[in-house]
């Protein structure tokens, strides 16, 4: 057993219903008791779909408990077979069919038998992988039995498009921005000259998924969802994929040039060099921002940063290699992924750190003390306890997260965004210390007693100059500081020495 | 309206599947409610998923409340559960010292039949914290249910004069002029006192509340005294009470809505012999505040779709606002326990002239939006898994978790009610310009 306040990443479960609900027309049928089928609320809610989650139970309670589901579960299938008409029902195995231990599989056999949808058993234990993981495997799983499908019936077709094109895996529902980054990753490939072939699994019809293979290559923008599918595709039908993700100017660099040089080795020479140099020099801001003297500032300032494998490893290398930000370390929960994570970040902090337990997380951060925190919705809230700010870069998230406005963090619009994220959280962070230093944020009783014209106090000429070098945005509150200190001690004149006492004095 | 032919109660049952919440949620106010408390649910990662996103921002407020998450190791009882609770149970000890532990089985605890009941007394005289056991999973039950469990389980432990006789057991002194009186429901210390006030208005004293604010300050019960409930999903709790603690329950409307209200504490002087004075007054000052929203939904149609337990007594009270409801789905019902509550309701529907609402136990999801397609109610009163979808079809939605976190007790909060059910009908109104031609697909 283990004592546990939050987790980052959910029960497997959760991962297969994102990807099976992501395709248009697929259905999820989960083995479980009432009261599992939260999912439906957390899509409704932060993702505020329209439509209804296509996902239902096929309800675990004493009956079958004593009795096991016998014709329950097939009956389900079959009913949603005929009231909804999907392509494919998902049959999802929770934690409680995990040690119920029922044979499945053999529901779905004998459903399949009379039903039009095609039906399957999500192949995923609740007590060995986790929702992304699940989330990976179940989109390969999808993906293999049309493909297998089709290859046994010769219907996969070996046609590659006349114009180089991609497939683009992983878009899912309830992922982390998702929805911005692919309008973002849309308007790469157009500029790339590269035609879009399919999206999965967002919005996808299972019926397609044969032609996967008339794409000249694959495209995985998250390592933690299609990378198996990816995989698969490779050995199946030796198609080739790019899975560097296109966040920040760097990696969005390396991207290209690996997109340019797959597309050489099929037969077609592209150059995106001057591409690339455009779009950092006038379409990305991060570039030009990153020598501008607001980011001067920002030299030696100190963060770290926690997510998921993709986020935080792009981010590590972001605030390092882009920001020239001290990185003190910089981890994931990704337990499963460390190999490739420590390797990608190594060059770019002081330390790595893998673990799913917030508790190591929070000590961490108050260990160190950075100036600011990069992380999920969780480090956001230690940040919060801490009084150091966070800008939140990976799930798990809240509806905050899930923004109306168009905010992508891939691509070169994902890097002007990442910039005013980054900036916002530091100087956030330095306004706060100096409102600190001069005399504390509290406001309610300053406006009332102690602006100017209420009392007769004068600054001298000395103090007055400098008043005056303190930073804009907090001279005015520096200057009632003062003055109702004064006010308080029944001093009249404000000199030097009284402002630094007061400095001083109103700080405790 | 034409009299309806409808002037019987009729009941079915469905499949069973619906959307509600599990009854673990339960934790979540229990242990604001119980400030003495910690709650640890032995379950899985899909318990604690579901508890992280429900509590939304509490969750980060250092809750009084944990997962022990069950490992491959302790399913395959590789691990001893009497060894991994104690160290678990120490180190709540230890970080929060409370003064009781609650120990919340779930799904997993049945199936694997874990022995919580039998392992905790012994890990109670080790750990010296009492640790009282409530399995509140969603095999066998809904949502709100939850807190019966918990309750029924803290019945028990209530102290008694049999049982407590040297811990300066006198037994609560009162001048009072009717047989002890203690009341079972958790409510928020405000409605607490309200729901006191208007019964001490009648000379009727409140011997004690089940739950009290602390644990340590539960209340005495002893038999043959009386106990009544303020919620309509209290059953258990409701038995283990007449069963094993002797009282003797009063059966009564709940206080929802001045028209339940009203009747609650009747049914209460009734029993003791007290004739009640100047509720009448009480309940039509109640009814003309109310004026403003009655004229928003009086004549406008209602349907529940059923996931909390106290859509009896919120379809009475609104039938008396004026309102038809078409539907009241159900997760459970107790005929008895609900008895009076039902009663009530057919009354209600006779003085108002409006025919009596199916009842839908266990009701089907699927089924109810085909119905709720035809009928095309003013307003659904549902889950949060159907409230966006059902917007976007052009359909008023109010959810109906708010039911069971405002404050819905008693006079003063008649109007909180009708806050909530006319929020979306107010809404909507002022949205006209914006929102008529962005549904998706109309219903
Ligand atoms: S239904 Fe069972 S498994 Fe699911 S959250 Fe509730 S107790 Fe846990």
């Amino acid at each position: 057993m283990k004592l546990a306040y939050w987790m980052y990443a959910g029960p497997a479960h959760i991962g297969t219903l994102r990807i099976a609900s992501s395709f248009k027309n697929v259905h999820a049928i989960m083995h479980a008791p009432l009261g599992d089928d939260y999912f439906n609320v957390m899509r409704s809610m932060l993702e505020r779909d329209r439509n209804f989650t296509p996902v239902t139970a096929s309800i675990v309670d004493r009956h079958v408990l004593a009795r096991g589901s016998q014709e329950k579960v097939v009956n389900n299938i079959r009913r949603k077979d005929k009231e909804e008409k999907p392509d494919l029902v998902v049959l999802t195995p929770t934690c409680t069919s995990s040690i119920l231990q029922e044979d499945l599989q053999n529901f779905v056999d004998r459903a399949a038998l009379e039903s039009e949808a095609d039906i399957i058993l999500a192949d995923v234990n609740h007590y060995r992988v986790n929702e992304l993981e699940a989330s990976d495997r179940t989109l390969e799983q999808i993906v293999s039995f049309y493909i297998r499908k089709a290859i046994l019936s010769n219907s996969v077709s070996k046609e590659k498009t006349i114009k180089p094109s991609v497939n683009i895996i992983g878009i899912l529902s309830l992922g982390f921005h998702n929805k911005h980054d692919l309008v973002d990753l849309k308007r790469l490939f157009s500029d790339l000259d590269i035609e879009i072939h399919q999206i999965i699994p967002e919005n996808a019809s299972v019926h397609d998924l044969k032609n996967l293979s008339q794409a000249w290559f694959n495209f995985i923008p998250y390592r933690e969802t299609g990378l198996l599918t990816a995989q698969f595709l490779k050995e199946e039908l030796d198609m080739p994929f790019v899975d560097i993700t296109p966040m920040g100017i760097i990696n969005i660099k390396a991207c290209v040039r690996q997109i340019q040089s797959i597309l050489s080795n099929l037969g077609s020479n592209r150059d995106y060099e001057k591409y690339l140099s455009d779009q950092t020099k006038y379409i990305s801001q991060a570039a030009w921002f990153s020598r501008s003297i607001d980011c001067q500032n920002l030299t030696g300032k100190t963060a770290i940063v926690f997510g998921d494998a993709t986020h935080a490893a792009c981010m590590t290398q972001i605030l390092s290699e882009e920001m020239g930000i001290d990185v003190l370390w910089s981890g994931t929960y990704c337990t499963n992924d460390e190999e490739w994570f420590r390797k990608k970040v190594e060059p770019f902090c002081r330390e790595v750190v893998i673990t799913d337990d917030h508790n190591v997380v929070g000590d961490l951060i108050a260990k160190t003390e950075p100036n600011a925190i990069f992380g999920t919705q969780m480090e956001r809230h230690i940040g919060k306890r801490l009084n150091i700010p966070c800008g939140v870069i990976s799930s798990p998230v809240h509806i905050q997260n899930f923004p109306l406005s168009y905010k992508p963090f891939l691509g070169y619009e994902g890097t002007n965004q990442i910039a005013d994220l980054i900036y916002n959280s530091f100087t956030l962070g330095m306004e706060d210390h100096l409102l600190d230093l001069f005399g504390g944020h509290d406001t309610t009783d300053v406006l009332t007693n102690t602006l100017t014209a209420d009392n007769d106090i004068v600054w001298d000429t000395s103090a007055f100059a400098e008043l005056s070098k303190v930073p804009g945005f907090v001279r005015g509150k520096v200057k009632r500081n003062t003055e109702k200190y004064a006010c308080q001690k029944g001093y009249t004149e404000i000199n030097l020495e009284i402002m630094y006492e007061a400095k001083e004095k109103v700080n405790t | 309206m034409t009299i309806s032919n409808e002037n019987k109660l009729t009941f079915e049952c469905e499949t069973g599947n619906y959307h509600t919440f599990c009854p673990i949620s339960c934790v979540s106010w229990l242990y604001q409610k119980i400030e003495d408390s910690f709650f640890l649910v032995i379950g899985t990662k899909t318990c604690g998923y579901f508890l992280q996103n429900a509590m939304g921002v509490m969750i980060f407020a250092e809750p009084r409340y944990a997962m022990a998450e069950l490992q491959e190791g302790d399913i395959s009882a590789q691990l001893n559960d009497y060894e991994e609770l104690k160290r678990l149970c120490l180190q709540i000890k230890k970080d929060r010292s409370p003064s009781v532990i609650f120990w919340i089985g779930t799904c997993t605890t049945e199936i694997i039949k874990m022995d919580l009941e039998g392992i905790a007394p012994k890990l109670e005289a080790d750990i010296d914290i009492p640790i009282i056991v409530a399995r509140a999973n969603g095999l066998d039950y809904a949502f709100t249910q939850g807190e019966d469990t918990v309750l029924a389980a803290m019945a028990q432990r209530c102290p008694d004069n049999k049982n407590y006789p040297s811990k300066n057991a006198i037994e609560p002194t009162t001048d009072a002029i009717h047989p002890p009186l203690v009341l079972f429901g958790s409510l928020p210390d405000a409605v607490v006192q309200q729901l006191t006030y208007e019964l001490s208005k009648q000379g009727i004293t409140v011997q004690g509340w089940l739950p009290s604010t602390r644990y340590t300050e539960l209340p005495f019960i002893n038999e043959q005294y009386y106990v009544a409930g303020v919620n309509p999903f209290l059953s258990r709790t409701a038995t283990t009470l007449m069963r094993r603690r002797k009282t003797k329950l009063i059966g009564a409307p709940f206080p929802i809505g001045p028209d339940g209200t009203r009747a609650w504490i009747e049914k209460i002087c009734s029993v003791f012999n007290i004739t009640p004075t100047k509720l009448d007054e009480r309940e039509s000052e109640v009814w003309s505040s109310l004026e403003n929203y009655l004229e928003l939904v009086r004549g406008k149609s209602v349907f529940f779709m059923g996931d909390n337990l106290l859509e009896i007594s919120l379809a009475r009270f609104l039938i008396r606002c004026g309102m038809t409801v078409y539907e009241i789905g159900i997760p459970y019902m107790d005929k008895r326990y609900q008895g009076a509550e039902l009663l009530l309701l057919e009354k209600t529907c006779r003085e108002m002239n409006v025919p009596i609402p199916k009842i839908i136990e266990k009701p089907d999801n699927y089924n109810q939006l085909d119905r709720i397609r035809d009928l095309q109610p003013d307003l659904v009163i549902t889950g949060m898994a159907h409230a966006n979808p059902l917007e976007a079809r052009g359909i008023n939605t109010k959810w109906s978790v708010e039911f069971t976190f405002a404050p819905i007790h008693g006079f003063s909060n008649a109007k909180d009610i009708l806050e909530l059910v006319t929020r979306p009908l107010r809404r909507n109104l002022n949205l006209n310009e914006v929102s008529s031609e962005m549904y998706s697909s109309r219903y």
